[in-house]
């Protein structure tokens, strides 16, 4: 079951992108995981999986960034109300400058998950109407979830 | 000779009054407490009969604030301005047969009148204090008074027409005439009387303009102290002076079984009337400030005055 | 002539009754209507997901006990259940059972104090303390076989910390009748009320699309006629083997809430009910649960979610194969649902601001993680 859509997923988006554009494709724990690089995933191959009469991935249940040190990644959990399957996107990004297509505009529910992601690794969303820090205060320094985040004991009273 | 019995009256029903509030307010915590399983208050005194004094001893010794963007003069004024008029009202309530400070042939118009004024207060409050929450109260409080102040008076009336004098004593004597209270014949007037009572008290389920889920706390949500205990005693004489006055027009007043003397009976009836909202405050949801201005004009008023035409009806028509 | 008119910004919070908590609502009326809205948040903010990279794996079972602090079985459940995935382990039946009856409990429990409080919120006293004295009798049954009333730390990976002790689940037999009755007698004191069905039905309605557009789930989801509960979607831990409803509604409005709430913790008290039924002796944790600097899951990652009483909530964890996560990430249902705020007040009645926020549900230790 979770192949076929993986099947069908990669399909899709290599008509569109061609054929470089999918990194990876595999089964993650029973569920579709493509890894993508930045410049390939854009609202076009969002709204792919949106729309798509097989695919629908119209719920859009978590937005998470890692930083592995060596680039980044935005992780994104779909699932279909309609086709009860779920899928894992996973966009890469590099680290100096990471920047990942927001899908703000495709699924609402990203507008705070991505606010939180740039707040907390600094990574840049364009598209997004109104990418501010969410959890932290605005003069905050620094994205504290990545790696080389140093906390500043003495600022925050510990030391 | 004559100023002298009056001030001395008007210091004793003062003091009565205070302890009066004293333990309304207790009443209504403790019958409160039971609707809601737990003891009330318990801990100051035996049965907690000392925790309203204590209650207003704090607020006597907390620290006088006024906010610095407040309007001083105006906002020192409020409190006094809400407590002046629930308390001259009682000049005219005759407590029984032969306790009463004025014998006004215009009682009615009269406690009308002036009970009305405290709406100035909650006005005044709520707009000096410079704080939106609290200018929200006011405004909601003073339209809440002024449209629930008419169905009162029309309420009123059918007691008017029926024993054709305003005096309030003259009307307790009629009930005892006719050998029946007011409640039964009017009993429409009762009802409507009851509820734009609670309205015009801003007690639940019409506690809008201090709705603290919503308002804070309402007009008074930057009052302390004493001015704030101000308030509240402001608050509740005129909740007393309202059960009084249905007392005296609907379940006539003093009278009843000899065995007991008037006053007694008086105040029994009034902690009933009370005892009312008391129930209707632990059970009842907050009503929305535009469903209670609908109910208010266009159920209450066109009800009231229905009253008012069958009165005037049953009047002339047989001759009561 | 046209009248000059202005529009006041009205700051609902951070210290407000009726936000539950630390959060602060920017709205701008126009008169009495409501054109814009704006949630700030993070007042509460704890960094959760950061402290998670300095801990061992169970470490930080307690930290998740204070997202959702009225719901934190299920907190406790899906980061055990994401670190399990990655460990591939076999939980214990028994682990299992014990697992669902304290998750539906908390449910309940959870539940209960959204009615009172709700209730609270639109101006009724009572129902708030008959609320918190059944919302006990959840809590005094969770407090016997965890040791602790909000923070449990009890779901542990692997298993469960402790067994239940004698004679417990018989307890929780008894209490599931006490628990129904008192809730039907809710029921008929709220429920048909005309002034709280005034200010209830036709406010603060939600759509479908809206819905899931917005990433909205739990109750919420279920009031606006999405027919979306993960036990029964994907059933984790043992919720397959159990006869239950997902009580869902069409109307979308707030009243559509209230119903949905009532009605799924009769759906809970059926669960607890069959699990008292099935339950049998046995392991309680997995062999190797019990040594915390052993687990080490295998480099990986996975996302895990659960039906909460608040909606979806998920742990995405990636592990690189060493004793601490690599990465946590929550997704608090709460966070999300709070976001729907900036779309759902436009237009409407100000009077309304309090009823349509009470019924969100939000709880800000989980919104500000």
């Amino acid at each position: 079951m979770s192949q076929e859509v993986l099947d069908i997923i990669v399909k899709k988006i290599t008509e569109q992108k061609g054929d470089e554009a999918i990194e990876e494709a595999k089964l993650n724990f029973d569920e579709p995981m493509i890894i993508l690089d930045t410049k390939n995933w854009d609202v076009k191959t969002a709204k792919l999986l949106r729309d798509d009469p097989a695919l629908a991935f119209d719920f859009l249940s978590c937005i998470t960034g890692v930083d592995y040190e060596e680039h980044m990644e935005v992780v994104y959990n779909f699932f279909s109300t309609t086709k009860k399957h779920s899928m894992y996107v996973k966009v890469k990004t590099t680290r100096e400058k990471p920047s990942v297509t927001s899908v703000e505009s495709l699924w609402k529910s990203a507008d705070y998950m991505e606010r939180e992601t740039y707040d907390l690794f600094g990574i840049d969303f364009p598209g997004h109407w109104n990418l501010r820090r969410i959890l932290l205060q605005d003069d905050w320094e620094g994205h504290p979830l990545r790696k080389d985040y140093v906390t500043d004991k003495k600022a925050l009273g510990l030391d | 000779m004559d100023l002298l019995y009056m001030v001395l009256f008007a210091v004793v029903v003062l003091l009565g009054l205070l302890g009066g509030v004293t333990y309304a307010i207790l009443f209504e915590r403790k019958v409160i407490g039971w609707m809601q399983i737990r003891n009330g208050p318990n801990r100051h005194g035996p049965w907690g009969l000392f925790q309203t004094i204590a209650d207003v001893l704090k607020l006597l010794m907390k620290e006088d604030i006024i906010p610095a963007a407040a309007d001083r003069k105006i906002f020192v004024l409020a409190p006094i301005l809400a407590f002046a008029p629930s308390f001259t009202v009682f000049a005219v309530l005759s407590w029984s047969d032969t306790l009463y400070a004025a014998d006004l042939n215009i009682g009615v118009l009269y406690f009308l009148g002036v009970s009305s004024m405290t709406m100035l207060g909650v006005l005044m409050g709520g707009w000096s204090s410079n704080n939106k929450y609290s200018l929200l109260g006011s405004i909601r409080g003073v339209a809440q008074m002024v449209s629930y102040e008419i169905p009162l008076v029309l309420s009123v009336l059918g007691v008017v027409i029926l024993s054709g004098t305003m005096n309030l004593r003259g009307i307790v004597q009629y009930q005892d005439d006719i050998g029946m209270w007011f409640i039964i014949p009017q009993f429409l007037g009762f009802v409507i009387y009851l509820i734009s009572a609670i309205a015009e008290l801003n007690r639940s389920p019409f506690d809008l303009p201090e709705a603290e889920s919503e308002l804070v706390s309402g007009y008074h949500t930057e009052y302390s102290g004493f001015r704030y205990a101000f308030f509240m005693l402001a608050e509740y004489t005129y909740a007393i002076a309202i059960s009084a006055f249905a007392t005296t027009l609907f379940l006539g007043g003093w009278l009843g079984p000899a065995f007991l003397p008037g006053i007694v009976w008086f105040i029994l009836k009034m902690c009933i009337f009370m005892f009312i909202w008391f129930w209707l405050r632990a059970t009842l949801p907050r009503a929305r400030v535009d469903h209670l201005m609908q109910f208010g004009w266009k159920v209450l008023i066109p009800l009231a005055l229905l009253n008012i035409v069958i009165t005037a009806v049953i009047k002339v028509w047989m001759g009561w | 002539m046209s009248i000059k008119t202005e529009t006041m910004t009205l700051n609902m919070g951070p210290q407000h009754p009726s936000t539950h908590g630390v959060f602060r609502l920017l709205v701008e009326v126009d008169g009495e209507t409501i054109t814009k809205a704006e949630p700030v948040m993070g007042y509460l903010h704890r960094g959760s997901e950061k402290l998670a990279e300095n801990f061992l794996y169970t470490q930080f079972i307690p930290y998740t006990d204070r997202l959702d602090y009225l719901n934190a079985m299920t907190n406790n459940y899906v980061y055990c259940a994401a670190i399990e995935k990655l460990l591939e382990w076999e939980i214990p039946e028994r682990a299992d059972y014990l697992r669902v009856i304290v998750m539906e409990l908390n449910r309940i429990a959870s539940h209960l104090v959204w009615w009172g409080t709700y209730l609270l919120d639109i101006g009724a006293l009572s129902p708030f303390l008959y609320a918190f004295r059944d919302r006990d009798i959840c809590l005094d049954l969770l407090n016997e076989i965890s040791g602790a009333r909000m923070t449990f730390n009890y779901i542990r990976i692997g298993g469960v910390k402790w067994d239940a002790p004698e004679g417990w689940v018989d307890k929780v037999k008894e209490k599931v009748k006490e628990l129904r009755e008192n809730i039907a007698e809710y029921d008929t004191l709220v429920t048909g009320n005309e002034i709280f069905q005034a200010r209830t039905i036709g406010v603060g309605k939600l759509t479908k699309e809206q819905v899931i557009n917005w990433g909205i789930s739990g109750p919420l989801a279920r009031a606006s006629g999405v027919n979306i509960d993960i036990r029964k979607e994907e059933p984790y831990s043992i919720y397959d083997r159990f006869d239950f409803n997902i009580p869902t509604r069409e109307e979308g409005d707030v009243f559509a809430r209230y119903k949905v709430r009532i009605a799924e913790m009769y759906e809970s008290l059926k669960i607890i009910e069959q699990a008292c039924e099935q339950i049998d002796e046995g392991e309680i944790i997995h062999k190797k649960g019990a040594r915390i600097m052993m687990i080490k899951p295998p480099a990986g990652e996975a996302y895990t979610r659960a039906e909460a009483s608040k909606g979806e909530i998920g742990v995405y964890a990636v592990s690189n194969g060493k004793n601490k996560p690599y990465r946590i990430k929550l997704r608090r249902p709460s966070f999300v649902n709070v976001s729907i705020l900036q779309d759902l007040l436009i237009g409407e009645n100000i009077q309304n601001l309090v009823a349509i926020f009470g019924s969100l549900d939000i709880v800000l230790g989980e919104v500000d993680a």
